[in-house]
């Protein structure tokens, strides 16, 4: 007994005994449920038995699979276009030493990163309403345009769903590319500015490329986030189903053909596929960005 | 002369710059108060107006009501229950979590060790799994080893946190070894001079993780809804959507709900600002 005690707290299995916690938690909690995954996506659970490659190739011919690939494709792609590109710009324009009141909008900017989403939902689903009384209907009147329908159509839903993200996530991404700006010493802006260089070339010059290290970090976790959308437009719809599906993504899929139908081998299967294009997006991103030359030198 | 002219437009023109980026900044704080400012106003108008009207700016004075605060501290619903079970889950992950990757942050930070570089590579790729891929697996395991229904389903996957982990490594990363040698010659165990020397120095790490992780806990909704059963258990998000259905007081105290379910947050916010932006933005500046 002693002995083992002894060991245990030897500076050799000291550190297996801190990282333990980790090693039993990943084990338990994701290795063995991906690797589970991996085997249900091959089985019919409701019948339980093997089926082969039936649920990929069922996967294949599924044109819902496929609109909900499409869809949190198109989200993905609006969420990188409205939620780089902007908040990088307003960054550096917060970041400039003429602004003023920054730590004040810093805090305004965070709030909505602070309600839930179910309270988000249900905020937007609200303001954009159906009723000519609606926010965004009273703003269509203002504009001298009719009502709309919002979360009927296609594109309409779309644009909604795409104002909710930009209110959520403007300012966090505001605060992550001030915080990359801010590890720029100024002394180079201040060198550029006597070379006679405008506020924009700085910008294209200078703050696009030093900041690039946070811009490939908000990539990432856009693609990864835009990919994985499903509670937003769970909320927004309330629930599962949308007309004609415009708010179905890849996750939503997988809700419904796993907890709606029970149909887990299939949902595993679509699980797994989402995985590996996630995976695929992002690696093409480190490529192309150069991330991985980096760490090669 | 004609530089002390240039130095004047200079400035005119630097004060028109700052004019006008603070008018522009301004407008976009407004487009994000806006709809945080709506359902403050929806709380103090009757329920039923919300589902007939949609959300609105229209200033109604008349028509304004405290309805829906007398519901939500008199009325007879589960609020309360989902509010408190929501603060003893938030408390709970908040403990364990911190406790549990630090303990396990601090084994990759002090120490060199055979698998090291494995077991760190183990922690970048977990981070990059979206959860969504293996929740349904995880909700049949949990299901089969029967603890549905039960806030340890809630808590126990996510202890060893990755990113917290990450972040934890980083902070301790940047401390002296001698601290540690000095811990070792003085007698101290090597668990002692985790618990004894450590922890209390890692108190601004501690706090901008206990905000980010608070946060998530508070306004986590996916995973509870699965695993969770039972009304009395439920959490203020899982409760707070249970109320969407348009039947009798329900948007009264869906609107109302809300506008609280943002108050401990917001309380947590004004107080530890520094930390949460901290704590947010930890990841980002890395390479």
């Amino acid at each position: 007994m002693n002995k083992v005690k002894k060991f245990l707290y030897s500076q050799k299995a000291a550190p297996y005994v801190f990282i333990l916690p980790f090693v039993l938690t990943i084990l338990l909690f994701w290795l063995f449920p991906i690797g589970n995954g991996v085997l249900l996506s091959f089985q019919d659970v409701l019948k339980d038995k093997w089926v082969g490659f039936d649920n990929y190739s069922r996967l294949l011919t599924d044109k819902m699979f496929f609109k909900a690939v499409y869809n949190s494709l198109k989200y993905m792609i609006g969420t990188l276009i409205l939620l780089i590109p902007f908040p990088l710009l307003f960054a550096s324009m917060l970041n400039s030493k003429l602004m003023k009141g920054q730590g004040f909008f810093k805090s305004v900017y965070f709030l909505p990163a602070l309600t839930s989403v179910v309270v988000a939902g249900t905020i937007f689903r609200l303001m954009f309403g159906e009723m000519d009384t609606s926010l965004a209907n009273q703003i269509m009147e203002l504009l001298g345009k009719s009502p709309i329908k919002w979360l009927k159509g296609e594109w309409t839903g779309y644009f909604a769903l795409l104002i909710v993200a930009c209110w959520r996530w403007t300012g966090v991404n505001i605060l992550y590319f001030l915080a990359g700006l801010q590890s720029i010493p100024t002394d180079i802006y201040e060198a550029a500015s006597i070379d006679g260089a405008s506020k924009w070339q700085q910008f294209i010059k200078i703050s696009f490329p030093l900041v690039k290290p946070t811009t490939v970090y908000v990539l990432t976790i856009s693609i990864y986030a835009g990919l994985s959308m499903f509670l937003e437009s769970f909320m927004l719809w309330k629930g599962n189903n949308s007309p004609q599906n415009i708010g179905l993504t890849i996750v939503g899929y997988l809700y419904r053909q796993g907890i709606e139908k029970r149909a887990m081998g299939y949902a595993c299967a679509v699980g797994l596929v989402l995985l590996l294009v996630v995976m695929v997006i992002n690696m093409i991103q480190l490529i192309a960005t150069g991330t991985f030359k980096k760490e090669e030198r | 002369m004609a530089a002390e002219a240039i130095g004047k437009s200079q400035k005119r023109k630097n004060k028109m710059a700052t004019i006008g980026m603070v008018i522009f900044f301004s407008i976009l704080a407004i487009l994000i108060i806006i709809p945080v400012y709506a359902i403050v106003l929806a709380s103090f108008k009757p329920g039923n107006h919300l589902l007939q009207y949609g959300l609105n700016l229209n200033l109604d004075v008349a028509n304004m009501t405290l309805d829906n605060y007398v519901l939500l501290f008199t009325g007879s619903h589960d609020y309360w229950i989902w509010f408190g079970n929501s603060l003893l889950l938030t408390v709970i992950t908040v403990v364990l979590t911190l406790l549990v990757s630090s303990f396990v942050a601090y084994g990759f930070a002090a120490y060199d060790f055979k698998g090291k570089n494995f077991f760190f590579v183990i922690v970048l790729i977990i981070l990059s799994i979206p959860f969504e891929v293996i929740m349904l697996p995880l909700y049949k395991q949990i299901s089969s080893w029967g603890m549905m229904d039960n806030y340890a389903a809630v808590v126990v996957p996510f202890l060893a946190h990755a990113s917290t982990i990450f972040f934890f490594r980083q902070y301790l990363l940047g401390l002296p070894k001698s601290l540690i040698e000095a811990g070792r010659i003085d007698g101290c165990t090597e668990y002692g001079i985790f618990f004894r020397l450590i922890v209390p120095i890692m108190k601004p790490a501690f706090s901008a993780m206990a905000i980010l992780n608070g946060m998530n806990a508070w306004n986590n909704y996916l995973w509870p809804l699965l695993v969770i059963r039972s009304s009395e258990k439920y959490t203020l998000t899982i409760g707070l959507n249970t109320l969407i259905n348009p039947y009798g007081d329900n948007y009264s105290l869906l609107v109302v709900g809300s506008v609280f379910s943002i108050i401990p947050i917001f309380i947590l916010f004004i107080c530890f600002q520094r930390y949460f932006i901290e704590g947010m933005t930890a990841g980002a500046v890395k390479e």
